[in-house]
């Protein structure tokens, strides 16, 4: 490799770290004012790139190619500006008051839906827009020819933080905007108008997203998956410059947009004697970037540790062990499960559906175990799943293990993964944590997709048959429902047990618990380990029982399935989620399989829920209080 | 003269260019009562802070009985005999008033990472003996979420007491209080310290508990440690009343 | 003074933080012009009774008014316009903006047809002199003091009729509460109402006409500032550690 490559794909990133920026500023802006994680940012990006490969065609047909083009890109960003608009009045005012984690499941929902939507409207194909007129030549540089569109693209970005500096500080719109990130109700209490305000700053942030999808048009195809990549991307910038600094933004996306780059130039390295594809290590470099940064400063690089945010909604009540009924309940449920077998039968079906349940069940407890004792939502439970289940698949396939064996490989792989970014991850707290999990999942998907000499690519693995006696489906599911009872059991006592208790206390007052000697981090970190190598074993079950394992089934959605099988079933109660996971489960079983849209039917329902429930599932019934 | 609980020695922190602390030493002894007095914004949170191990000095020492615990973390100088109590009462909403008490005995113990074993028993007596100890026995079984404001910070100083603690930090004890109930709170820490031979720092703007109550005052000043003294000294002292207490305090501090 | 026309006035206020209810039908009047003191223990529901006024928290009355316009189905921006001037417990300065930049944000000019004279930017300046030399100073760089002038100035600047004002002499120095003392006292003699809510009554016996006394949530009692003082003097009442729930 030489110098003038290097150089070459150096220019390359500030090309790619435009893009980048246009998409974690918004984000940035649209969370200091509104305090929401907007989880469909990624969205208003591809609805900006599907508009632009549309509109300027139709532009360019009337008024020539270059107006078209441009205008394209402007009535792209306008068109998204204006959904982001809408998209504030009609959902977001109604959950400003829920909590957080409702406020991230309902734009999570936002970005189920307009995924469909935009399948619906465009086609699953690709979409190649037009060349940029006046730029779609190449400049000779260092000897080599270098696009002058992404000369024109490096310097959008800087033009940009130039534009959103300049508005922030002279404007008095930038002024409100800075002082409603501090104290949005003091804000209205100034006689200022708050709701004219969130608005239009979710216009802005959704706006400058959507300019820069549509800037892409000329580099990069229209396609259903550039919503989740650019949603993990950007928040990776987002931990990495620290949340609210649009600063901070373009430079954790130069950085990162840097060193991707530069992975890309070295390409090929032989280091003694091994020989590895930098090119293909993006990711890791991606992932290793943000670990250095979060271990130098946790809240990012110009980033300021953020007030801890006041627990909405009620206290929880007193966790108290099962009564006599509640035992009786837990008995019966548990021989009606272990009698499945006798049923099948009569319904052969029945047996393979207890399977899904079972899995289910266990897969949603281990998240519970985060989310209600820890208070920490994961929105990438399915990184831990897949851990699981590919380690279970490849120790059965490639090495050849017997079944026991291969199944304790998946649980290791998710422990191992879970230890790994789990470290990472109990830094943060709330939304933050939420987006670190979310991006540690998408890189454990994108390595799914990428590294196929041992994930097999998009394919999969194949041929994850369990050796006798698992190999019936009923011998496999008692061994799965086995699993899952000791999983459960262990979850209980811990609950219940010192570190249960201690895991509580750092959830109701993180300052309190250290005040008392609690080692807060350590606590959240052996909760997450514990969770991950559980839910490894859900994973690793899901690997026997389907015979396969592909990125497909270890995607985005399988996070998102688990936290609407806890909320379903109620984030307060132990056994909520196992109610939850039965659920949905046999929805999906019945209603979604049936229709293409089922993610966005999903998204339908969680927001639902939301709407319905703003406060929390648990609020809409009757509680009962422990006072004497 | 024994080595005092808490030392404290040219603790300086600058914040931009702001001196949040500047030089400021002073020490506590057993069974000792001490003030930490002065407007807002003159240094009081950041010396706690420092002390309690959330913030690390710019330069100086803070030894705990003669040992050096300048920058180690909150929850190792807890461990090391360090109660704290915060200026809004925070204890575990979710989990009964016994609860709390016993988590935080727990912790002390090094208990935390028991898995297995119930919670339920571990601590009961001892709990219930500092319940007892701080008039809050009789609610041992309310969720904490459903106590008055009085009674959060009483649990509170039942859990700050758990760890059997050399020395406690105080942010306000009677903030949010009213006189009937802060005369009652400052009489409890009185009766403890001189109970368990504690030490006590403890910050405070209701000058009353200050002068009714505090072994000795220390006031600072944009940082600067201004006074160390007896009540009546500070009293007294022309620049700690120019710098905080104003012109007339006697009429202030009493309702026409 | 209860001849003079009633600018605030609440009957039968119900007021909410989460599902916990806090003010249990309270009622009371603020004339124009008048200075009106809301006493009681910390938890009694002051503070919630200003932030239901300001539309802050969910609240139900049989009547909430402000010169004669009715508060119960406004915004709370369009609260604020009507000339009400809200100044927190904490004071919530904007710490990231410069004290020009917080009163800015605060400005609106005099409604058409005022009577009380024009809190200009110079003019606050005139009034809290310390605030003229550090108007390039960032909020968060000042002290807690400078801080509540720069809370009272900040909605000065937008001419409001009435100031709420949330104990402002909680966790200042006596010298400030002084200077404070003397600020409210030339408001009040340049015609504003104000309603100021207190622990101590120090600062409000040198300023108020007449004080609410609210526990629980509760009206226990409002009458002439000085005949009600002797009655619930807080630095002598002494009530037993509560321990019944909030």
């Amino acid at each position: 490799m030489s110098f003038e490559s290097l150089l070459f794909q150096a220019v390359n990133g500030f090309a790619s770290a435009s893009g980048l920026f246009l998409v974690a500023a918004g984000l940035s802006i649209i969370f200091g004012v509104t305090r929401i994680v907007n989880m469909a940012h990624g969205s208003f990006y591809m609805l900006g790139l599907y508009l632009a490969v549309t509109l300027a065609p139709l532009l360019g047909a009337t008024f020539g190619g270059a107006l078209g083009f441009w205008g394209g890109i402007l009535g792209a960003a306008l068109v998204t500006a204006a959904l982001g608009a809408l998209v504030e009045v009609v959902l977001l005012r109604r959950i400003y008051a829920a909590p957080e984690l409702y406020q991230l499941l309902a734009t999570f929902a936002l970005l189920l839906i307009v995924n469909d939507a935009t399948l619906y409207l465009w086609g699953p194909e690709d979409i190649l827009g037009p060349q940029a007129p006046g730029l779609s030549g190449a400049v000779e540089f260092l000897g080599r020819r270098l696009p002058e569109y992404d000369i024109f693209l490096a310097l959008i970005g800087p033009l940009v933080l130039l534009g959103l500096h300049l508005l922030l500080k002279r404007t008095r719109f930038g002024r409100l905007i800075r002082a409603a990130t501090q104290d949005r109700e003091m804000v209205a209490a100034l006689g200022i108008n708050e709701a004219l305000l969130f608005t239009a700053v979710f216009a802005l942030g959704t706006g400058i997203a959507g300019f820069g999808g549509a800037l892409q048009m000329a580099r990069e195809p229209a396609n259903l998956a550039l919503d989740l990549s650019v949603l993990g991307d950007a928040f990776v910038v987002v931990v990495v410059g620290g949340m609210g600094s649009i600063r901070g933004a373009y430079v954790a996306a130069l950085l990162v947009a840097e060193v991707k780059a530069l992975c890309t130039a070295l390409g090929l390295v032989e280091v003694g004697g091994f020989t590895f594809n930098m090119s293909r290590l993006t990711l890791v470099a991606e992932f290793l970037v943000m670990a250095v940064v979060l271990v130098v400063r946790p809240h990012g690089l110009f980033g300021r540790p953020q007030p801890a945010q006041a627990r909405r909604g009620e206290a929880e009540a007193p966790l108290v062990p099962l009564g006599r009924t509640g035992r009786l309940i837990v008995l019966a449920a548990l021989v009606f499960f272990a009698g499945i077998p006798l049923l099948g039968a009569v319904a052969s079906y029945a047996p393979v559906l207890a399977l899904d349940m079972v899995i289910a069940a266990l897969f949603a407890a281990s998240l519970h175990l985060l989310m209600g004792p820890g208070g920490l939502a994961s929105f990438g439970h399915a990184a831990y799943f897949g851990l699981g289940a590919y380690g279970t698949a490849y120790a059965a396939t490639v090495l050849g293990l017997p079944t026991p064996l291969a199944f304790a490989v998946g649980m290791a792989t998710a422990a191992a993964g879970a230890v790994l970014f789990g470290w990472f991850c109990v830094r943060l707290e709330g939304v933050y944590f939420a987006m670190l999990t979310l991006a540690f999942a998408q890189i454990v998907w994108s390595i799914a997709h990428q590294w196929e000499e041992v994930t097999g690519g998009s394919n999969g693995l194949f041929g994850v048959w369990p050796d006798p006696p698992f190999d019936s489906a009923n011998g496999l599911y008692l061994a799965a429902l086995g699993v899952t009872v000791l999983g459960l059991v262990l979850i209980r006592r811990l609950v219940f047990a010192p570190f249960g208790l201690a895991l509580r206390a750092a959830r109701d007052s993180r300052l309190r618990a250290e005040a008392s000697g609690i080692a807060v981090e350590k606590v959240r970190w052996l909760a997450f380990a514990i969770a991950g190598t559980l839910c490894g074993a859900a994973g690793g079950l899901f690997a026997f029982a389907k015979g396969s394992i592909s990125p497909e089934a270890i995607s985005v959605g399988r996070s998102i399935d688990g936290l609407v099988m806890v909320l379903l079933g109620g984030v307060h109660s132990l056994m909520g989620p196992l109610l939850g996971a039965g659920g949905l489960t046999l929805l999906q079983d019945m209603v979604m399989r049936e229709s293409p849209y089922w993610r966005g039917l999903l998204g339908l329902i969680i927001l639902l829920i939301v709407l319905l429930f703003p406060s929390g599932l648990a609020a809409g019934l009757p509680r009962k209080r422990g006072a004497p | 003269m024994s080595v005092p609980v808490l030392e404290i020695s040219a603790l300086t922190k600058h914040y931009g260019g702001v001196h949040a602390l500047d030089g400021v030493s002073f020490s506590i002894a057993r069974g000792e009562l001490l003030a930490l007095i002065g407007p807002n914004g003159a240094g009081k949170s950041t010396c706690f802070n420092i002390i309690n191990g959330q913030l690390r000095p710019d330069s100086g020492w803070v030894r705990l009985a003669g040992r050096d615990i300048t920058g180690l973390a909150p929850r190792r100088i807890a461990r090391l005999g360090v109660g704290r109590t915060f200026q809004i009462a925070t204890v575990f909403a979710s989990m009964t008033a016994l609860e709390n008490v016993q988590m935080a005995l727990i912790a002390a113990r090094g208990q935390v990472f028991g898995l297995w074993s119930p919670a339920r028993r571990m601590g009961r007596e001892d709990a219930l003996a500092l319940l007892e100890q701080t008039g809050m026995a009789a609610l041992a079984e309310r969720p904490a979420a459903t106590l008055a404001y009085g009674d959060v910070k009483r649990l509170e100083l039942a859990m700050a007491l758990a760890g059997d603690p050399a020395l406690l930090l105080m942010d306000e004890p009677t903030a949010g209080m009213s006189s009937g109930e802060r005369q009652a709170m400052i009489a409890l820490v009185r009766q403890l310290t001189r109970a368990r031979g504690l030490a006590v720092l403890f910050t405070e703007h209701a000058m009353d508990v200050v002068f009714g109550h505090a072994d000795r005052v220390v006031v600072l000043a944009r940082g600067r440690l201004i006074a160390n003294g007896s009540v009546e000294a500070v009293q007294g002292d022309p620049a700690v009343r120019q710098a905080y207490l104003g012109g007339a305090p006697s009429s202030l501090s009493e309702a026409p | 003074m209860s001849a003079r026309l009633p600018l605030l006035e609440i009957d039968g206020l119900d007021a909410w933080y989460g599902e916990a209810q806090i003010l249990f039908g309270l009622s009371l009047q603020v004339a124009t012009g008048e200075a009106v003191a809301l006493v009681g223990r910390n938890g009694a529901g002051k503070s919630t009774t200003m932030k239901a006024i300001m539309g802050l928290v969910r609240r139900r009355a049989n009547r909430l008014a402000f010169d004669g316009s009715d508060l119960a189905a406004l915004p709370t921006h369009a609260i604020a316009r009507l000339g009400i001037g809200y100044v927190p417990e904490d004071r919530r300065i904007f710490a990231e903006l410069t004290v020009r930049e917080n009163l800015d944000l605060g400005r609106r000019p005099r409604p058409p047809g005022a009577t009380l004279p024009d809190w200009s930017m110079d003019a606050v300046f005139d009034l809290f002199p310390q605030l003229a030399d550090m108007r390039a100073r960032l909020g968060g760089q000042m002290s807690g003091g400078e801080q509540q002038m720069l809370a009272v100035a900040r909605v000065l600047v937008g001419n409001p009729a009435l100031l709420l004002l949330d104990e402002p002499s909680e966790g200042v120095a006596p010298i400030v509460v002084e200077h404070m003392t003397r600020a409210l006292l030339r408001l009040k003699a340049g015609g504003l109402s104000l309603l100021i809510s207190e622990q101590s009554s120090d600062l409000c016996a040198a300023i108020c006409d007449r004080a609410y006394h609210i526990e629980q949530g509760e009206l226990r009692g409002h009458g002439p500032m000085s005949a009600r003082a002797p009655d619930i003097p807080p630095n002598a009442q002494a009530a037993p550690p509560t321990t019944s729930p909030l």
